[in-house]
């Protein structure tokens, strides 16, 4: 697993809670650092990608196992 | 990216309808939008201090019921008192079971992501309505003052 400065436990959230976290969690970090989110919405998903091209933050990684979606954001420079 | 900008009208007073502009606008903010919601008429009552959202059955063939008594239940039961406080319990159920936001919590991350509220002056005064009543994070305008917001906005609803 690539490596990640900070982890956000977005698990049991609704759209759009783990997107609003991750913006949070995104302000904390410096550019280059990378956040790691783990979520249970299956919507997340397509939401991440959004986020990532709109914000400019790198969607590094974007997976599932059992049930739950873990996603790699690098924060934008 | 130079910011886009989303202007909302919000005029339902409902927990249902509530939600959209406070999701709509707290997403637009993280993805780097500039925000402003105008609340006008009932839209009033979700920036009131003490939140008293309720959502209703009754002239609502849409709003899924449990254990199906949408299909048996006759449309004038939902005028039974009481039927309006029950769903809204429900409702609430449902909301904290599926892990969705409170509209309290969503207000709240918009305040803190700074999105622009503003109270319509007129209605408020139609309603006679005391600024006090109002969360103090807000804004009073007219239409003018929604214009001048959204005259340069990429996005525009009224909800």
């Amino acid at each position: 697993m690539p490596e990640h400065d900070q982890e956000l436990d977005a698990r049991g959230l609704n759209c759009p809670l783990p997107i609003l976290r991750a913006k949070k969690a995104l302000n904390d970090l410096t550019s280059g650092q990378v956040l790691r989110i783990l979520a249970t919405d299956p919507g997340s998903v397509k939401d991440f990608e959004a986020f990532a091209q709109q914000t400019g933050n790198e969607l590094l990684e974007s997976t599932e196992k059992d049930g739950e979606f873990h996603f790699l954001l690098r924060k934008a420079g | 990216m130079a910011d886009k900008k989303l202007a909302i009208i919000a005029t339902k007073g409902t927990l249902d309808w509530a939600y959209p502009p406070f999701i709509l606008a707290s997403t637009a903010s993280a993805l780097g939008y500039q925000t402003c919601i105008f609340f006008t008429f009932y839209g009033l009552q979700l920036i009131k201090k003490k939140l008293d959202l309720k959502v209703s059955p009754l002239g609502n063939p849409g709003m899924p019921m449990p254990m199906g008594m949408n299909k048996w239940f006759p449309v004038l039961g939902t005028t039974i008192p009481g039927m309006e406080s029950m769903m809204t319990t429900m409702m609430k159920q449902k909301i904290k079971a599926k892990g969705v936001a409170t509209i309290e919590e969503l207000r709240d991350l918009c305040i803190e992501a700074e999105v622009r509220l503003v109270g319509c002056q007129m209605t408020i005064d139609l309603f006679d309505m005391k600024r006090e009543d109002l969360i103090d994070n807000i804004e009073l305008g007219g239409a003018a003052t929604f214009f001048e917001f959204a005259g340069d906005a990429d996005v525009t609803l009224f909800i």
